[in-house]
């Protein structure tokens, strides 16, 4: 235990700046009013959905919860079920194989909702593009206020494109 | 290879293969004869010979001392299908399902005909890897009714997961029969990521195929990128600089070193030690600014290329990267004392989710997690070519077979890339990073074989006229290691099932396809 506390004390506190939002990021106008996004702003529950990426997005994603980045410290967490989250964080071209599925889960998550999609392939398909397996791009299936472009996204994009999200267009 | 009854030739490239053509009566007693000789399956895929004035064929990849032996046999035409081998070696069960879905091809005799990668994105009887079925075709959803086994008795009930899970992982379906909290069966169905790669690599070039190589599961990137370029570099007769292959042998320890980073981190979280994961994940985004400043991306993808390698190491560079990894080395060995020592971690640890030898030979275990439970199979080891060669990878392994011994063979297999990395930057010698690619004719065929962080990776070439791709199959080592995780969670409670599953970290969008 004593290794433990010394290994905490000795590395610190390493957490860097977030970004800022990025508004060439939107996809359509902020549909939230202000209180809304105020109330976002400061606790926002994810829901992540892989609906058919390589994993690589994934990797980032699990790099923003790092301490790096510690996308806590911002109100932001990722939740266990689409039915507590604010928003939907989107990779893959969208599988057929997921394409239900993703619905389900859209329409499992309450009003107000947001929906950001993360990487090339979230954004356009990507390499995969559209096929007899693949939708192609996540707004081909669900409505998409953010995407963020990235084979994969650094974490620092993925946190900017989630605060676009919550940030109010006119600013 | 003349102790198999089959005429062998060897296949250009790198690695040790070889090829030869059954007639398919003869394929179950080949398939006994070798398992006999402790051959493994490596893979089992199919392809539409047609338009080559063929019917069909059905191709098995064994491993042996000699090396890689790629069997083709011809198939008819119509109603294609052959002898199944899954009494045989029990890992091609998944396989022969897929090659139905894909193509239509029948493994006779199996006992599970259930489909496995067609889910609602096609209905049956159309077969999206022939080669008269058009990429773009799109149907109306179908029916996608799946028989999961049933599991009966007093106090028995089900757990559906998936395919969205809670955490932030790829998506499959798990369905648990339990008692208690018991876990009686594990069920599998996996498939929701297919996303049409083996069809979309035949609309392209071999060059072209290096991108897409790269992603067919983004944390093995380096890989798949490499065991592609071998393919082609075999099928074209282009031979990469000492310097390059090098080189391809820093990146692919690099991507080992970070997934076992993440990984462990992930299994101290999964044991409610939240401190592993912040400090774990901490090295691994140090590790992973390093491959952007030194390879230009953060997780090496599209740096290894046909021919060679897209991005250098200059000697100062070089120098600075191994002393910044030194210093993640001097960090792991204090975590690793803390993780040894803390005894509610070993408790969750050690004998959970274990797979003994026998039945992880009998299933065809690959990869870190078969070392861990005492095959010592290692490509980088068991053909050392060019770059292992001079480094003589040490194989590590433990026989436990449960998360301790997994754990274990990580920490283990992490260092020993490291030492790898000093090694082989120590040695880079001069050279060209990249030779250029001769165009290709049809008919060629290329094998790229390496031992990723996860198991061995291989790819099955065939070319095309003009430099095109008849067909490329990429196996993942998940195809074999997802039926032990089944095997693994038995009598072990529900809430390890996170555990296990982290310890072995299998893909699902690399089998999925």
């Amino acid at each position: 235990m004593y290794r433990l506390l010394k290994q905490i004390a000795r590395t610190g506190i390493i957490t860097e700046p977030a970004p800022h939002a990025d508004q060439a990021l939107r996809q359509i106008e902020q549909r939230l009013g202000d209180v809304i996004l105020r109330h976002f702003g400061r606790s926002l529950a994810i829901r992540h959905v892989d609906a058919g990426s390589c994993n690589g997005c994934e990797l980032e994603i699990h790099a923003a919860n790092g301490s790096h980045y510690n996308l806590e410290r911002l109100g932001i967490k990722f939740v266990a079920s689409p039915r507590h989250a604010d928003m939907l964080l989107v990779t893959g071209p969208v599988s057929r194989n997921m394409e239900e599925a993703l619905r389900r889960t859209y329409d499992a998550v309450p009003e107000p909702k947001l929906v950001v999609a993360i990487g090339d392939c979230g954004c356009d398909g990507g390499i995969f593009g559209e096929n007899y397996a693949s939708c192609g791009r996540v707004a081909n299936v669900i409505p998409v206020d953010v995407a963020v472009p990235g084979c994969p996204p650094e974490p620092s994009a993925i946190i900017q494109g989630i605060l676009t999200a919550v940030t109010a267009s006119r600013t | 290879m003349n102790d198999l009854p089959v005429q062998t030739q060897p296949i250009a490239g790198a690695m040790p293969a070889f090829q030869g053509a059954i007639e398919p009566d003869r394929l179950r007693n080949l398939c006994e004869t070798a398992r006999a000789g402790n051959a493994r399956l490596v893979a089992l895929w199919g392809s539409d010979e047609t338009a080559r004035g063929g019917g069909y064929a059905l191709h098995v990849a064994l491993a042996r001392p000699a090396g890689l032996l790629w069997l083709s046999v011809a198939l008819e035409r119509e109603q294609p299908s052959y002898p199944g081998i899954s009494d045989i070696y029990p890992a091609a069960d998944r396989m022969q399902r897929a090659t139905y879905d894909l193509l239509g091809i029948v493994a006779r005799d199996s006992p599970d005909q259930r489909k496995w990668l067609r889910h609602e994105a096609w209905p049956e009887g159309v077969f999206p890897l022939r080669k008269d079925f058009d990429i773009a075709s799109r149907f109306a959803r179908s029916d996608d009714h799946y028989p999961f086994v049933r599991v009966e008795g007093e106090g028995v009930h089900e757990i559906p997961v998936g395919p969205v899970h809670a955490g932030t992982i790829e998506p499959g379906h798990f369905r648990f029969s339990v008692v208690g909290e018991k876990i009686l069966r594990l069920e599998e169905r996996l498939g929701y990521k297919h996303k049409g790669i083996e069809k979309r690599f035949e609309t392209m070039t071999l060059q072209e195929g290096a991108k897409l190589a790269g992603r067919v599961s983004g944390d093995s990137t380096v890989a798949y990128a490499w065991a592609w370029a071998m393919a082609v570099e075999g099928a074209t007769g282009a031979e990469p600089t000492t310097r390059a292959l090098v080189l391809r042998g820093i990146l692919l320890e690099l991507e080992r070193i970070a997934n076992h980073l993440g990984d462990l981190g992930y299994l101290g979280n999964d044991v409610s030690l939240s401190f592993g994961f912040f400090q774990f994940w901490r090295l691994k985004e140090d590790l992973l600014r390093l491959n952007a400043e030194h390879f230009g991306h953060r997780y090496l993808m599209d740096v290894v290329l046909p021919g060679g390698v897209a991005r250098d190491l200059p000697r100062l560079e070089g120098d600075r990267l191994l002393e910044r990894l030194a210093a993640i080395e001097a960090e792991v060995r204090t975590l690793r004392a803390i993780y040894d020592e803390h005894a509610g971690t070993q408790d969750r640890f050690i004998t959970t989710g274990q797979v003994l030898p026998e039945l992880a030979e009998k299933m065809s275990l690959t990869g870190f997690a078969a070392r861990a439970s005492g095959i010592r199979h290692d490509l980088r080891a068991d053909y050392p070519v060019p770059p292992w060669q001079q480094v003589e990878v040490r194989v590590a392994s433990d026989h436990r077979g449960d998360v301790a011994a997994r754990v274990s063979v990580r920490f283990d297999e992490l260092f020993e890339s490291m030492r790898l990395v000093r090694t082989l930057v120590h040695q880079l010698p001069p050279g060209e990073l990249r030779i250029p690619v001769a165009e290709c004719p049809g008919g060629r065929r290329g094998i790229g074989w390496i031992e990723g962080w996860r198991g061995e990776i291989l790819f099955a070439l065939e070319t095309a006229d003009a430099n095109r791709i008849h067909r490329a199959h990429p196996h993942d080592p998940s195809w074999q290691n997802w039926p032990l995780l089944e095997r693994a969670v038995l009598g072990n409670i529900v809430p390890d099932f996170p555990l296990i599953n982290k310890s072995f970290n299998l893909s699902y969008s690399g089998p999925d396809l």
